[in-house]
């Protein structure tokens, strides 16, 4: 999701635990918050903090295939909440950072470990956005399953993560309706609107459903990482979950779901589709998608054209301090 | 034949409201080209912030606008479907972003004209913009602050902040002088009681920026030389870009709604 293919260091059996680790595990099977000055084991903190900073990249990440047309947007009102949305993003980073920050990393260290490519941000912000039905689609369908993923984490056990998830979840919830508002204006408009809405959900809707990851119904990691109620949905629910809501939207609003073998079995209550390519899925975790070189570009040119600006405003504190002191 | 005193008074208004409104609508979007790219995230923020408020005051101004003149055209036509020389906004803010410094530089210079705007305004004889002034001073007030206090810390920050502050300020600084060159419209609305006379928001002006400039260890250019020329759409060669990639869909798709 915003946080796909997270690792953990393996998981531990009962009798392996020490007696501390299991204490801790009990808190957490009783549905206990931890808090960041508690005792946790290492492997738990090393996992949140790349969950949570992989999140917090996503959300500034994310920014830029939104922000391709926020200038372009086509009315003042459009442009108002497109601003409004992405801005909401940036605040969303800046939770997910200062709950990472609980754990013991800055801000600072997770910025490198994204610039230098040792932390990723979900894959779906390396798609391009290339017109302006593809905005609503990001809304409806990107922000629709970070929501499925969002939901559950809002009951996740670091009492920071799941603050966070809280609020964002309000806000998220505001953002996939604007997303759909779009699609709906677009698929009841003009024909070269509809043929845009169409389009972007065809882009779209594969690369949505990779947000989810691969199947980790045998994934160590996983198993690890629900146990510690890190995770509390594997890929696949979560994954199914999204295609049974989002099939009734798109019939809604007079688009097809791009797959042919898209079906309601009854048995399951759920539909049954076909899976994304999950090599083209590896390929742009590798680097290889559409706009990998264009987004971590932007993001590394920002803070290196930022560097003076954080200078000079230490520069300053530092002289105001020293004044200070000299007053003193 | 001379017009009228009402018909000149009501073209006089709707030429000062598009100068309010493309002001704001033009320089909201010039922010707004930040999304993503800024120094730090908490820039992101308020840049977008910022960008957001302006183009609030945007479909305020250019909706008032278009009632005034009374032809039917909303805010979103006024935006979207006037060509550059239709544009009545002063050149300051149409100027590219530069790096963050001249970003920077050209709101703070351009908030503290806005915020004593807006606050005669508030006296306006004219309900509707006494209200849309009310509303955004509350903002803008939050732009100067802010823009003030990041000029002032980058200004008296390190050897390299204070260079890039000092050219962003005489890059922009011949810019300034058009906000307070009155016309004939700026004189009818100005005897109506609707809006302070161009040149009164001078004093106060400079003496904030003064003081601002005082405390950020930068120093204004000798030079009073002005340029001239968007307050009756004769704009520099940036306009036509923004136009371009601002009007983009409506021109593209005539008629749709988004």
């Amino acid at each position: 999701m915003y946080a796909q293919l997270v690792k953990s260091d393996g998981m531990k059996s009962r009798e392996e635990m020490s007696p501390q680790e299991r204490a801790f595990q009990d808190r957490i099977d009783r549905g206990e918050k931890i808090e960041p000055k508690e005792w946790m084991p290492e492997g738990y903190r090393k996992t949140l903090i790349r969950q949570i900073g992989q999140h917090a990249h996503s959300e500034i990440v994310g920014q830029l295939p939104e922000g391709n047309w926020i200038t372009r947007a086509p009315t003042l009102e459009r442009t108002a909440i497109l601003l409004a949305k992405v801005q909401d993003e940036a605040g969303h980073g800046l939770y997910l950072y200062c709950a990472a920050e609980t754990l013991g990393v800055s801000r600072d260290e997770l910025m490198e470990k994204l610039h230098s490519g040792q932390m990723k941000y979900s894959s779906i912000f390396n798609y391009p956005t290339l017109t302006w039905a593809d905005i609503g689609a990001v809304g409806w369908l990107v922000d629709g399953a970070a929501i499925m993923n969002q939901v559950p984490l809002q009951r996740t056990s670091f009492g920071p993560y799941s603050r966070a998830m809280i609020r964002i979840c309000k806000e998220e919830s505001f953002h996939q309706r604007q997303g759909y508002d779009i699609m709906m204006k677009m698929a009841q408009g003009t024909s070269e609107q509809k043929a845009m809405a169409q389009d972007a959900l065809n882009r779209f809707w594969y690369p949505s459903l990779m947000m989810f990851g691969p199947s980790d119904k045998e994934s160590v990691h996983s198993a690890q990482s629900m146990a510690w109620k890190i995770k509390i949905n594997t890929n696949d629910e979560l994954r199914q979950k999204f295609v049974d809501q989002t099939v009734p939207q798109a019939e809604y609003l007079g688009l097809s779901i791009p797959d042919d073998t898209l079906n309601w079995n009854e048995e399951k209550g759920g539909y049954d589709f076909a899976e994304p390519d999950w090599s083209e899925f590896f390929e742009v975790l590798k680097g290889n998608g559409p706009c990998n070189k264009e987004r971590l570009g932007a993001r590394v040119k920002a803070w290196e054209d930022g560097a003076w600006f954080r200078d000079g405003l230490m520069a300053h504190a530092e002289k105001r301090a020293a004044a200070r002191q000299a007053a003193e | 034949m001379p017009e009228t005193p009402e018909m000149t008074l009501n073209a006089a208004l709707f030429e000062w409201l598009l100068r309010m409104g493309d002001n704001t609508l033009i320089l909201g979007h010039r922010v707004s080209e930040w999304c993503g790219h800024a120094p730090v995230l908490e820039e992101d923020i308020a840049l977008a912030n910022t960008a957001l408020d302006l183009i609030g005051q945007t479909q305020l101004w250019l909706g008032l606008a278009g009632e005034v003149e009374g032809k039917g055209r909303s805010a979103d036509n006024l935006a979207y479907l006037r060509d550059a020389s239709a544009f009545r906004n002063v050149l300051l803010v149409e100027r590219p972003n530069g790096d963050f410094g001249q970003t920077l530089m050209r709101q703070f210079l351009f908030d503290a004209w806005h915020l004593d705007m807006l606050k005669a305004l508030r006296q306006s004889t004219d309900g509707r913009v006494a209200d849309i002034a009310e509303k955004a001073q509350k903002e803008v007030a939050y732009h100067l602050e802010r823009s003030a206090d990041l000029v002032i810390r980058l200004g008296d920050g390190s050897q390299e902040s204070h260079r890039r502050l000092q050219a962003a300020l005489d890059d922009h600084w011949s810019y300034t002088g058009e906000l307070f060159v009155g016309d004939e419209a700026d004189e009818q609305v100005a005897k109506a009681g609707i809006a302070p006379a161009a040149e009164t928001l001078q004093g106060s002006w400079s003496n904030t920026v003064g003081e601002v400039l005082q405390a950020a260890t930068l120093t204004a250019p000798e030079s009073s030389f002005s340029h001239k020329g968007g307050k009756r759409g004769i704009h520099t060669e940036h306009l036509g870009y923004i136009l371009a990639d601002m009007q983009f869909l409506q021109r593209a798709y005539p008629g749709a709604t988004w």
